[in-house]
């Protein structure tokens, strides 16, 4: 059942279940998308349960399991793409194909959905087209897309200039600005030693950049710790936190230092392989890292005997995500890599004794890595000596929505919100999502606080509204994000999200009551309690915040009613008033009896 | 060695998690997902209690000497009434046309908790009815993605037909064929998969009736004395 370029690409893959993501992902490049008789194939050919491939079909956002169309048109769904006039340019679109949203067009041609923030804020609106993304999306460039879709050309072969990605670094500060020779680090991590690395990564007190702000010394500790010989550092490249983009620059600027980070991490804990698992979003970095790693392997900085110390074996491969947000939590990410739904484990145990294939395994993000490259190199104190008491260093934030100048910021933590409004050219702001949808909510007055982890811990994006934004609006693109990417697995974040979704939908149409709102509240709560990881931990925050700071926005909208019945009675005569041919005031609920 | 559990000393052997020594003392905590002959993974959130101050699935969280564990607390049981009314909003639960009304986990869960409605806004999922297969009808409507039915045809009959697909909401139960059709799998009436169902999703042809309501496992007692004192 076999044909070539399938067999090509399960060859390519050594026909390893444990790559199952990657080849579906490589299916879907060349076939675009998953058919029926396809995931059989692929099932056969890996010796695995049907089932368990058609799981991980259905699980990824990318993965399509029915015909999308030709050409699969992706609109950046963040909410600073909509500020940014997203949802025009979409109904043009739509238009010049005749298509509702998510509808192939007749002929097989086209489809035009929605995506998840795609990572491109700074130089929004965004989309993808059959996984490649375009920016700074105009008028002209969709009418140019639109004939480039009729003409049939291949994407491959679509001009360049459509596909370039700008890098805009607005503030840089000592981790932005640090050079690091390729192998210097590395050397001084070798003369130093494996203790002696741990021991200087502790001193620096740095911790993980990706949100959860855990040591990372502690987290190298336990798992050059942790018994048996195999080790495995993971490079944690899936920033999925709509608003963030600060791993895309890093990627572009500092991938060198990034690799040289991760070869440190794998001599200190004593790890061979190592793996980066890139957001799916950003196939054009894929170029860059590769040629990074063909350059190091060619200079005896990976491979075996690194930099020609005895039995110091270790290299990289690059993973790539298919869209699914929940895989930027550590062990959905390590479900991710070994072929899996991106489902998070139960904890404990934790990665650092029982991560990928049930190994230890260190997984850090992008920013960590290549702060543990220049602390190699220069020392826990020379880190310590930028920041505050709880926060070691420096933060990149990814400044995006109503700013002069959008990109990337770096500051020693403790900086103010308001200091970075005013350098990233903010008038007017009413409000600041800090971290992302899962981070903080600020309102005007919260504006003198701090990013620290002592005061407003962020992952690094900064979403900034000016007084003409409807915070309400805001919170429901939230509420819809969490919805589409929670992972299912339990039913607090399962069914919450979507009943999130639904209130917050009702509420932004003027359709909601005051049982949304105390609904809202409850439900919420529930989420926070009872969920499996931090996305369920999370997706209440928006409106938590929202609710407690910007309440008159959503009960300037209720309209005067307690409760909104589920369905309207009227209207459910609507198919007997067709049937009947009638209109008049008797033939509608609650006009026809007057007297 | 003991953990306490709402003032109780509760005794456990290494390797017993919290809901597993729960039950052999003979206290129950609500739950779903959990069956005993498989290995927990803390899906439903039903069985979650204070453990030592902080909330947790009493399912996955293994037994330790000292443990403090609440679960009959005001907090708790609004928690689980909460999750219970999620699955039932989720879903297309309708208890007195369902064949599987008194042996069922979710509407006993239900009972044992207090839930008398839904609260939220029904979903209403469209979701298919599969009657492909000669001696067992598949019906998702009543799915509570529990995962028991993947689990026990993985691991005990070694046949994986049952799997989850989509994420999220559309998270949905898939059987192991081609045709999506539960009678173009190697499905057989000995499996375990067909015993382990908690609720009306998985059920035997041809025998819904044979106990009539009203004597069936949960008519004449509540799940909680029935989970513990089976034999009675």
């Amino acid at each position: 059942m076999l044909h070539r370029g399938l067999s090509e690409i399960l060859a390519r893959h050594r026909y390893e279940p444990g790559r199952l993501v990657q080849i579906l992902r490589d299916v879907m490049q060349a076939e675009g998308y998953l058919s029926p008789p396809t995931i059989t194939a692929v099932a056969e050919a890996l010796r695995v349960p049907r089932s368990q491939v058609e799981g991980v079909a259905g699980f990824y956002a990318f993965f399509a399991t029915e015909f999308r169309g030709r050409y699969r048109v992706l609109f950046s769904d963040n909410i600073t793409d909509e500020m940014q006039g997203s949802g025009e340019l979409r109904r043009r679109m739509l238009d010049a194909f005749h298509l509702e949203l998510g509808e192939v067009s007749r002929d097989g041609q086209v489809s035009v959905g929605l995506t998840a923030c795609t990572g491109l804020c700074d130089q929004g609106p965004a989309m993808l087209v059959n996984g490649r993304p375009i920016a700074r999306l105009t008028p002209a460039r969709i009418g140019a897309i639109s004939a480039l879709i009729r003409g049939g050309s291949p994407v491959e072969q679509w001009p360049d200039n459509l596909f370039t990605i700008d890098t805009h670094v607005e503030r840089r500060d000592r981790l932005l600005d640090t050079v690091v020779e390729p192998g210097a680090a590395l050397d001084a991590a070798i003369t130093r030693g494996a203790t002696g690395t741990l021991a200087e990564l502790r001193a620096s007190e740095l911790r993980g950049r990706g949100g959860a702000g855990f040591s990372a010394g502690q987290k190298w500790t336990a798992c050059a710790a942790a018994p048996g010989p195999e080790r495995y550092i993971v490079c944690n490249a899936d920033e999925g936190e709509p608003g963030t983009f600060k791993d895309r620059v890093l990627l572009t600027t500092h991938i060198g230092q990034l690799l040289e980070g991760m070869t440190v991490a794998a001599h200190a804990v004593g790890a061979q392989r190592g793996f980066i698992y890139l957001r799916g979003e950003y196939p054009f970095l894929e170029p860059i890292v590769e040629a990074a790693l063909a350059a190091r392997r060619g200079a005896g900085l990976l491979g075996r005997d690194v930099r020609g110390v005895r039995g110091f074996d270790f290299d990289i491969e690059v993973h790539h995500g298919a869209g699914a947000y929940v895989c930027g939590e550590e062990s959905a990410l390590i479900e991710s890599l070994e072929g899996k739904r991106g489902i998070p484990r139960n904890r404990p145990p934790y990665p650092v004794t029982h991560g990928y294939l049930g190994k230890p395994t260190v997984v850090n993000n992008v920013e960590t890595l290549i702060a543990a490259a220049q602390i190699a190199l220069h020392g826990g104190a020379w880190f310590r000596t930028l920041g505050t008491p709880k926060s070691a260093g420096t933060k990149i934030l990814s400044v995006s929505g109503d700013v002069a100048r959008p990109g990337i910021y770096e500051y020693p933590f403790g900086v103010t919100v308001k200091q970075v409004l005013a350098d990233a050219g903010a008038e007017r702001a009413q409000a600041v999502q800090v971290g992302g949808p899962s981070g903080v909510l600020l309102a005007a007055h919260e504006f003198g606080r701090r990013i620290a982890f002592e005061d407003v811990p962020s992952a690094g994006a900064f979403m900034v509204f000016d007084e003409t934004r409807d915070i309400v609006r805001v919170v429901d693109n939230f509420a819809r994000f969490f919805a589409h990417e929670s992972c299912g697995f339990c039913t607090p974040c399962r069914v919450g999200t979507t009943l999130v979704k639904h209130m917050m939908g009702r509420l932004t149409a003027g359709e909601g009551s005051r049982r949304d709102l105390k609904d809202l509240t409850r439900v919420t709560r529930l989420m926070k309690s009872s969920s499996q990881c931090g996305l369920g931990h999370t997706a209440g925050n928006p409106v938590v915040d929202a609710l407690e700071k910007f309440k008159p926005a959503f009960v300037d909208r209720l309209p005067s009613l307690d409760v909104r019945p589920v369905f309207d009675l009227d209207a459910a005569l609507g198919p007997a008033r067709e049937a009947t041919g009638r209109d008049d005031p008797g033939a509608h609920f609650g006009h026809g009896e007057e007297t | 060695m003991t953990f306490t559990l709402d003032g109780h000393d509760i005794p456990f052997e290494p390797g017993q998690t919290v809901v597993q020594a729960a039950l052999a003392a003979g206290h129950y905590i609500p739950h779903l997902c959990y069956h005993p002959e498989f290995q927990p993974h803390g899906s439903c959130k039903v069985c979650t209690c204070t453990v030592n101050g902080r909330t947790a699935t009493s399912c996955t969280t293994p037994a330790s000497e000292g443990l403090e564990v609440a679960s009959e607390t005001p907090e708790i049981q609004e928690i689980r009434r909460d999750l219970v009314q999620f699955l039932f909003t989720e879903g297309n639960h309708f208890c007195p046309s369902c064949e599987q009304s008194g042996d069922c986990m979710l509407q006993a869960v239900g009972y044992e908790l207090g839930v008398v409605t839904g609260h939220y806004n029904p979903l209403f999922p469209n979701r298919p009815v599969d009657a492909s297969h000669p001696d067992v009808l598949l019906d998702t409507n009543r799915c509570i993605l529990c995962e028991l039915c993947v689990r026990a045809s993985a691991q005990i009959d070694g046949k994986s037909i049952f799997a989850l697909s989509g994420r999220g909401i559309t998270k949905h139960l898939i059987v192991n064929a081609e045709s999506g059709r539960l009678g173009d799998t190697q499905l057989a009436t000995t499996d375990k998969a067909l015993d382990v169902c908690p609720v009306g999703a998985i059920l035997r042809k041809r025998t819904g009736f044979r106990v009539p309501i009203g004597r069936r496992t949960y008519d004449a007692r509540p799940i909680s004395q029935v989970t513990v004192e089976p034999a009675k």
